[in-house]
């Protein structure tokens, strides 16, 4: 079944715990690792685009795509970071921040209406308008005292999401 | 408010993969009017990507199960040595024999058979299918097959479709030496598509290749192999034909019949079961079912499934094992897109 946890040594368990600011307990760590060399097939050190779109409930996921973009190709370490998000310790903040990453996808750290909008049309896909996206978002934002023409930065989101967590928690299962 | 793109489109029902995806990722449906923070809240979506790139129901289903470790002491581990003995220098050599003479018997009697009754096709073809029962037989002897049947015999209908559990080749052999089935296969490299290719023709399988699957219209009369319960014999149901179910469990005391295709040719796992111990299984063919009235193909299929899968003590997944090879169709990220704009276009209207 690939490599299996003795290729992780201690040191390596704790110098990924810290890189993802201690939001997983070190089994996690282990567990991620044995998941991530299951999806890594050829051993290469990351996983491919290719791997990840294998799995059949990521691949029909709307927003796979765009998530993609954020996780190929990365190491070991740099995954666990990215998925610490989803851990139930990470803050409010680092949780808005993963979703605001999702959206700014050109990483200029400001979401425009375009980057709302493409979000909504990859959600919504052919059940909705063109017309009806741009008319709901333009509805709220102006209700929340933004414009069209505004720019949402890390802030605005927080400020956005307010005291609501939003509800981003996956369990590790550990054997 | 024109709502037009909020059309409901549910002909068929189909399997509900809400069900199977891990919980925690039910979506609420929220209440009330529209606020920015609904719109970017993306959250479910994103949990239920994080989900599947932990764990996710597919890929366990093909992940074997390390063996669990024995708790070695003085006592056990002589006597497992003394086993491994007795497998590799006794069992094995003797079974290798049995193997190599059954397959003199068969070849020195197919061959012949084959070429010089080319005429009388009826009488070459029920040879031929006895010989294959034979060798099947000689095969399951190899590996101290201990098989317990149950249910009648299936016997030769028209219109009749078998539908088995599937988890590998060995299923295949364990009920080819009772009858002798035309089996739609995928076509495996090696020897063993030789085999498939010269033998097998002779019982009248057909042979296709995952990558060029369209063609299911293709339909043998006897046996259709499903894989682990997932749904490659849609067209077997839907072509009006009687589905017998047959269930397959082994015991996973004697020996994991489990084939990783992936991780071991199937030689090597061949060899593996001739080492060991024995494979304990059991059969149990059951009552022919028909397409009741009202019902679609896919509530056939499920129905048979669920009989197949409460006999073998099996759980079930929603998944095409074509997905292995493949992506989802968009079918299934369509559902997703249609029900978030209905609950938009939805809350939308409550002002």
């Amino acid at each position: 079944m690939g490599n299996t946890s003795s290729m992780l040594t201690q040191y390596d368990i704790e110098e990924v715990q810290s890189h993802c600011q201690d939001l997983f307990e070190q089994q996690e760590i282990l567990s991620l690792y044995q998941r991530f060399c299951q999806l890594d097939r050829n051993a290469k050190g990351f996983i491919s685009s290719d791997e990840f779109l294998s799995v059949p409930e990521f691949a029909m996921n709307p927003l796979s795509l765009r998530l993609l973009k954020m996780v190929d190709a990365l190491n070991f370490k740099d995954f666990v970071a990215f998925l610490s998000a989803f851990s139930a310790k990470a803050s409010l903040k680092q949780k808005v921040k993963l979703i605001f990453q999702v959206y700014d996808s050109d990483c200029n750290g400001k979401v425009s209406f375009k980057d709302i909008m493409e979000v909504l049309r990859d959600l919504s896909g052919s059940f909705m308008s063109d017309e009806q996206r741009e008319q709901v978002l333009s509805q709220v934002l102006n209700e929340a005292g933004y414009t069209n023409e505004s720019f949402l930065t890390l802030e605005d989101f927080i400020k956005v999401f307010g005291s609501c967590k939003p509800e981003m928690d996956v369990e590790i299962p550990v054997d | 408010m024109s709502s037009r793109a909020g059309k409901l489109v549910t002909s068929r029902s189909e399997l509900n993969i809400e069900d199977y995806l891990p919980s925690g990722s039910s979506i609420e449906e929220p209440r009330g009017k529209l606020r920015l923070l609904d719109l970017i809240d993306i959250s479910p979506t994103l949990t239920e990507a994080a989900g599947a790139i932990i764990d996710d129901s597919f890929t366990r289903c093909f992940k074997s199960n390390p063996p669990e470790p024995w708790n070695w002491n003085i006592y056990l581990f002589p006597l497992w040595c003394f086993g491994v003995v007795v497998r590799y220098c006794i069992l094995f050599p003797l079974r290798c024999l049995t193997l190599a003479f059954g397959w003199f018997i068969f070849l020195s009697t197919f061959i012949p058979v084959h070429s010089l009754l080319k005429g009388q096709d009826k009488l070459r073809k029920n040879i031929e299918r006895v010989l294959v029962e034979m060798i099947c037989s000689f095969f399951v002897g190899s590996w101290t097959g201990v098989v317990k049947y149950h249910g009648p015999r299936p016997s030769i209908r028209p219109k009749q479709v078998y539908v088995a559990n599937h988890t590998s080749m060995i299923d295949f052999i364990v009920l080819e030496q009772m009858t002798a089935f035309a089996v739609i296969m995928q076509k495996h490299p090696g020897w063993v598509g030789l085999l498939q290719s010269t033998i097998l023709e002779s019982v009248g399988c057909i042979w296709f290749n995952r990558s060029e699957a369209k063609d299911r219209e293709i339909v043998a009369r006897k046996l259709i192999v499903s894989n682990s319960l997932h749904g490659n014999v849609q067209g077997a149901f839907e072509l009006g034909c009687t589905v017998c179910p047959i269930a397959i469990k082994y015991n996973k005391i004697f020996v994991d019949a489990f084939w990783n295709s992936r991780k071991q040719s199937f030689t090597m796992h061949l060899l593996q079961l001739m080492t060991s111990w024995a494979v304990v299984c059991e059969v149990w063919y059951l009552e022919p079912q028909t397409i009741r009235p009202g019902e679609t193909a896919i509530e056939f299929a499920e129905r048979v499934r669920d009989m197949i899968s409460l006999r073998a003590g099996l759980k079930k997944v929603p998944w095409d094992g074509y997905l292995k090879y493949s992506r989802p169709s968009s079918k299934h990220s369509e559902r997703k897109q249609q029900s978030f704009a209905e609950s938009l276009l939805a809350r939308l209207e409550e002002k």
